[in-house]
């Protein structure tokens, strides 16, 4: 169990802020709120009056919904503002944007934004505690915490794992994030994918690269596999999806190469049968859906962390 | 003794086992049928107390009790007033409380807004038939209400003083200690 710590930051951005200890504290946090989840009755008083908002510039299924359910349950208040039929629409600046949510005493702003930074530049700006739910390529914190709640849970440890990341590094903030997190507890983290995706300057982050998905995932505790972002990408990554596939999709085949109690995880959503096949989706290692429910915990723990502590005065 | 002093022994570790035995007697003697009977402690203290209580009774009965503990930080109401920020631990109540006998365990009863909160929290696993209360120590100073059906000893405090419940597995002795507030800042009973 992790020590007692003060928590002292206001907004919750990347993990590459956080101390080691840090984050083993906000994982113990959120395996205390999963508790919650499991009652009939999941509501419990701890952030009444608070309010959420979440300003989603990209689309999101999971992570927004998992946000307001953890809002929800802890009693705040929530507010979703969806771009499309906002006044973003209009022309509105990003700060301005931010500035009037500020108006309206909001505590906590979670951001989504194809830009990298841009949680980072409203954290200067506002006093509401900004969250951030995914800023283009840099970071998905939240994501990569619930990733080693799951990874806690079935492997019972969080050190001296080897963990394969495989597909579409390139465009992925939960690749980093994870990369930073798993890095700072003492794994071994592996990049596994095709070069276009996989550019040599990666090494300097600390992870191994590895351009063959038999030798990438051999001996593997953990496969994280990542949906290939097309939306991100122009041409040219690979020749096409059937080869993308022919040589690095997780399937019943390709899965033995990882040991045999391997877990296996996506972040979602899954294009199923091109990055992982249905069959091992179906496959009672194959983690996907305790990712989701932990990630509802991690993210109550990460509100309750933000709303009670994190403030210079007292 | 006079008031300087820096630490009291309240209660000694041969007359512990004797007050705990005591408040198991009189929880059985209230709740003869032990069946619809439930022990949740309130975490730390109370939950160490609720093993020997839930000992005692097994002791005198054989009857395995339905034992749980609760974590009242969800359900504080001075989450955003207090200058430190509680750490959340886990709630572990077994089974649904509808219909049910529950006794509430602390170790020291105090403003009695640590019973308020778990309460409150005892009525997300159930509507409970009836909540009894049992405490080691009441120190007096309530700010609610709130009155313990059990108590270990009652003890008439100063607001500048800590009571200290330590347990065997915890502090490596059982006994109950008075101390002045400048003194070491852990476990305030409240």
């Amino acid at each position: 169990m992790a020590e007692k710590i003060k928590w002292v930051h206001k907004d919750f951005i990347s993990l590459d802020n956080l101390s080691k200890e840090e984050i083993l504290y906000v994982l113990d946090v959120a395996s205390s709120f999963e508790e919650v989840l499991k009652r009939d009755v999941k509501k419990v008083p701890t952030l009444r009056g608070k309010s959420v908002l979440t300003l989603f510039y990209e689309p999101s299924t999971r992570t927004r919904t998992s946000f307001e359910m953890a809002a929800k349950i802890l009693s705040a208040d929530t507010i979703n503002v969806s771009v499309s039929t906002s006044s973003v629409s209009k022309g509105e600046t990003l700060l301005d944007t931010i500035k009037n949510i500020e108006a309206m005493s909001v505590d906590v702003v979670v951001i989504r934004h194809s830009c990298s930074g841009v949680p980072e530049f409203l954290a200067k700006k506002t006093k509401a505690s900004i969250i951030n739910a995914g800023d283009g390529r840099h970071e998905h914190p939240t994501q990569a915490l619930l990733d080693m709640l799951t990874i806690k849970a079935f492997k019972n440890t969080l050190q001296g794992l080897k963990i394969a990341i495989v597909g579409d590094i390139l465009h992925s903030r939960v690749a980093r994030s994870n990369l930073i997190g798993l890095k700072k507890l003492g794994n071994e983290v592996r990049f596994v994918g095709p070069a276009t995706f996989i550019p040599e300057c990666f090494k300097e982050l600390g992870a191994e690269i590895y351009y063959s998905l038999e030798e990438g995932i051999y001996d593997a505790d953990v496969v994280m596999v990542l949906r290939l972002q097309k939306e991100r990408m122009g041409a040219g990554f690979y020749p096409s999806e059937r080869e993308y596939a022919r040589f690095f999709s997780i399937n019943k085949k390709t899965m033995h190469y990882a040991k045999k109690d391997a877990i296996f995880m996506h972040p979602g959503p899954v294009n199923r049968g091109l990055e992982i096949t249905s069959d091992v989706l179906n496959d009672k290692r194959c983690v996907v859906l305790n990712q989701v429910t932990k990630g509802v915990a991690v993210r109550m723990a990460v509100l309750y962390l933000l709303l009670t502590g994190g403030k210079s005065e007292n | 003794m006079s008031r300087n002093m820096k630490e009291l022994i309240i209660i000694d570790e041969k007359t512990f086992p004797r007050v705990v035995n005591r408040i198991a007697h009189e929880i059985m003697e209230k709740n003869p049928n032990l069946e619809d009977l439930v022990l949740i402690g309130i975490k730390k203290g109370g939950s160490l107390l609720k093993e020997r209580i839930k000992e005692a009774i097994k002791k005198q009965e054989g009857v395995d009790l339905i034992t749980g503990d609760i974590d009242i930080t969800m359900y504080r109401d001075d989450i955003f007033k207090i200058g430190f920020q509680p750490k959340v631990e886990t709630t572990e109540i077994p089974c649904s409380l509808d219909n049910k006998n529950v006794v509430l365990i602390d170790d020291v009863l105090y403003t009695g807004r640590t019973v308020r909160a778990a309460i409150d929290a005892l009525f997300d696993f159930g509507r409970p038939k009836r909540i009894q209360l049992a405490v080691f120590i009441d120190r007096g100073h309530r700010e609610l209400p709130i009155q313990a059906d059990f108590v270990g000893k009652f003890l008439p405090t100063s607001k500048k003083e800590i009571v200290v419940v330590m347990f065997k597995e915890e502090d490596g002795k059982d006994c109950v200690v008075l101390r002045e507030k400048n003194g070491r800042k852990n476990k305030m009973g409240s």
